[in-house]
């Protein structure tokens, strides 16, 4: 059985033969994944060795001790957070050698292709056609809009789902996709957002050639990878390790700190609500990742990432409060193109305009509650008006 | 979406107080943990069925002495954390609290937390060796004789004094109101506010204690009276001090545990109903407005669970985090409690509103013990000091 002491010194072992002062960033971290330590709950031969996702901590911890490069993993979210573990669960043998590599060292970011202004919560309704080429060689045409696009001004690659069946009920006719974001026919237009900036994107899609070598999973089970991804997504969104007082919950309480002249009974009883359900929060957290490395993955969740928007936006409400005249000062309104999601960055008001956001990504909480009630909870279905009906005669 | 790395870093650029502990310890139920559990559960599914629980609640012996000798000293439950060398189990809160959940769940009328929890713990921080093995082989009860609503940290009100010792001993006058397990105990250990503050063991037979009406019948309370009645000093001035707030920490963590038991009963329960009661042809469950107050239901639950764990993992070993996990878990706990249990009523409707359906027992254990050990609002206040959130002048 392969401990985190064992991990430190193959780390070791390979910086002995790979000086980070030496080699070429690049070349250094392509180095790391073939060694197998880029991410070590992945299976040998990608990046991995098989082992417990917990044990990555010491491996990221001895590399950073030596001063290495790592991969940047803030620029490449979707990619580490949602591409990847779909294309492990779903992704052939040769589609996972030739796209793991460059996502994990970040040659290739990823973005997701899935929301549609025609479809939001109602994902499986959604519009974009995927047509079989004519030609020799088997592929696709796909023309739709996509929208709320993270890093799609980045990337070179994008999880997509298509329609590819219309005369279907709406699940059963979709289709995943890897597209190449640099193939004719992408277009990429800033989104801009409450904040002032653009971190999404609208992405055009007109006659796009996807081949077929491209398509994940089986045509009319792009649903089920789908879900996968979706899964991912809140897990990502709701649930990493942070210290105590990590996350917005920090900063509130170092104004509160700061400012004495500001405190009055009301905003303690606010901040002191808010802190303690942010621990209990980051407990619950460190409790779902125990069970997972314990294996014994249970739907806890579904619950994180509900309790992780309610509490960003509650207490960046407060904090704007506790910033006094400063709070209403913004930093600055300037339409830009951030390289990646800032939930904590900047100014109180940039944290507070943010965090509105976060109820909505990724899956909206109402759709989060029905989620856990009909799937954990077992409570029956809506009644559904489209259940069973091809997807061409639903009303639009 | 690297919020972790982001909010680490963020982290880093603040001055937070440095009371965190630096890893958290095992927040899940392990194998012995989860036998005991089966047991108890067994244990209360057979003897203690919420229709036997409403039925002695309108008797004149509410406790049930006769299950609680089998838990106490049958399932060794008594003894769980009392040394091996006093006739224990040696085992932890992390046990205790899987007990707590169950009772909470069952709604159990026995002395556990009182007896096996509280004065337990205030004997063991004594270091007081005449009562553990009896507690330990189930044969005798302890209450320490504070009023239920006491949180840990505040010294209860001065209200028995303390006679000149003669050569008979020590002897106490003055009363108690409102303590829980008192009516099943057969010592009653008794904090004296004098100089120096003590703590002293009082024979039950020699006090008169009466019963109240109380909101939760199914943990009766009582009034203690002391007339000039014989007393042992267990401990005095700050090992005095320490012993009984050793008593009122694990009080209100083990209450906790026990809340989450009962809120996650009521969450079944309403689930359960949900899913089987039909109105407009079709279940309620699947309304969206019902689904999504127990989907959020469920979420606290699962919040308050890793609290509750959290707190009986650092009372097991000590941590200096403890009074930190103390007053998350117990705010936590009795918030889902009393809200569960309220919305199991809502969500039954009329049936939910009588006497012959089981959720008026969890309505009033959930809000009485919401304020047993401290309301959610004290122990949140308590973190004030604790981790350095100042209240305003």
């Amino acid at each position: 059985m392969t401990t985190a002491e064992d991990l430190r010194s193959q780390v070791r072992d390979f910086l002995a033969t790979h000086d980070p002062a030496a080699t070429d960033r690049l070349e250094f971290l392509q180095a790391r994944f073939d060694a197998g330590l880029a991410w070590v709950h992945y299976p040998a031969g990608l990046g991995g060795q098989g082992l417990s996702r917990d044990l990555q901590a010491a491996v990221d911890a001895e590399f950073a001790a030596a001063g290495a490069p790592n991969n940047r993993p803030e620029r490449n979210g979707i990619g580490l957070g949602m591409a990847a573990p779909t294309i492990l669960a779903f992704g052939s043998p040769e589609q996972q050698r030739r796209w793991l590599r460059p996502l994990w060292t970040g040659e290739e970011i990823w973005c997701q292709l899935f929301s549609e202004p025609g479809a939001g919560s109602d994902l499986a309704g959604l519009a974009t056609r995927a047509l079989r080429a004519e030609g020799d060689q088997p592929g696709w045409v796909v023309t739709g809009q996509k929208v709320w696009t993270s890093s799609a001004h980045l990337a070179k690659r994008a999880l997509l789902v298509a329609r590819t069946d219309p005369d279907v009920p709406k699940h059963q006719g979709l289709t995943y996709f890897a597209c190449d974001m640099t193939t004719a026919g992408v277009e990429v237009r800033p989104l801009r957002q409450i904040t002032g900036e653009a971190e999404f994107n609208e992405v055009f899609l007109t006659d796009v050639a996807i081949p077929d070598s491209d398509r994940i999973g089986e045509v009319g089970e792009g649903w089920k990878v789908a879900t996968t991804t979706l899964m991912n997504e809140r897990v990502s969104i709701g649930g990493g390790a942070v210290p105590r007082e990590g996350g917005m919950i920090g900063s509130a309480a170092a104004a509160w700190r700061a400012n004495p002249g500001r405190r009055t009974p009301g905003l303690h009883d606010r901040l002191l609500r808010l802190w303690a359900d942010a621990e209990v929060s980051r407990l619950a957290g460190a409790r779902l990742r125990q069970q997972l490395a314990a294996g014994q993955p249970g739907p806890e969740g579904s619950a994180a990432k509900l309790v992780f928007a309610r509490l960003n936006q509650e207490i960046s409400e407060l904090e704007v409060e506790l910033a006094g005249t400063e709070g209403l000062r913004y930093q600055d309104w300037t339409m830009r193109r951030p390289e990646g999601a800032s939930f904590y960055g900047r100014d109180p008001g940039y944290r507070y305009l943010r965090a509105r956001g976060n109820s909505i990504e990724g899956g909206t909480s109402e759709i989060l509650r029905n989620i856990i009630a009909e799937r954990v909870l077992g409570l029956p279905p809506e009644i559904r008006v489209d259940k069973g009906v091809p997807w061409k005669e639903l009303p639009r | 979406m690297s919020q972790a790395t982001e909010a680490a870093a963020a982290a880093q650029a603040t001055t937070g107080p440095a009371t965190a502990p630096p890893g958290l310890p095992d927040l899940l139920y392990g194998e012995t943990e989860t036998e005991l559990r089966a047991a108890v559960r067994d244990l209360f599914e057979d003897r203690c069925g919420w229709r036997e629980v409403l039925a002695r609640s309108q008797t004149a012996e509410t406790y049930d002495i006769g299950l609680w000798r089998v838990l106490a000293a049958e399932l060794g439950c008594a003894g769980l954390l009392i040394p091996e060398s006093s006739g224990g189990t040696g085992a932890s809160y992390r046990e205790a609290a899987v007990v707590a959940e169950e009772t909470g769940r069952a709604v159990a009328p026995v002395p556990f937390l009182g007896s096996a929890v509280a004065a337990t713990a205030a004997l063991l921080a004594a270091g007081d060796d005449e009562l553990l093995p009896g507690l330990a082989a189930g044969t005798s009860t302890v209450a320490l004789a504070v009023p239920f609503t006491s949180p840990p940290g505040a010294r209860p009100e001065p209200t028995i004094r303390l006679g000149v010792p003669g050569d008979a001993g020590y002897r106490l006058s003055g009363t108690v109101t409102g303590i829980a397990d008192a009516l099943p105990a057969d010592v009653l250990l008794v904090p004296v506010d004098g100089v120096p503050y003590g703590l002293y063991a009082v024979t039950a037979a020699d006090a008169s204690l009466t019963p109240v009406v109380s909101l939760d019948m199914t943990r009766q309370l009582a009034d203690l009276t002391l007339a000039d009645v014989p007393a042992r000093r267990i401990a005095s001035g700050p090992a005095a001090e320490r012993a009984v707030a050793a008593a009122l920490a694990a009080g209100a963590a083990m209450l906790a545990a026990e809340q989450l038991g009962l809120a996650e009963r009521c969450l079944e329960i309403t689930v359960a109903y949900l899913k089987e009661r039909r109105q407009f042809a079709r279940p309620i469950g699947s309304f969206q407005a019902l689904k999504h107050r127990v989907a959020d239901l469920w979420v606290g639950v699962t919040q308050a669970r890793a609290a509750a764990r959290y707190a009986a993992a650092a009372l097991a070993v000590g941590d200096p985090d403890t009074p930190v996990a103390i007053a998350l878990a117990k705010a936590a706990c009795s918030d889902i409690a009393v809200r569960a249990a309220q919305e199991c009523l809502q969500l039954h409707g009329g049936i939910g509103f009588t006497w012959e359906h089981p959720t008026h027992l969890y309505l009033k254990r959930a809000k009485s013990s919401s304020m047993g050990f401290g309301t959610a609002d004290r122990h949140r206040a308590s973190l004030a000091g604790l981790v350095d959130l100042p209240a305003p002048p």
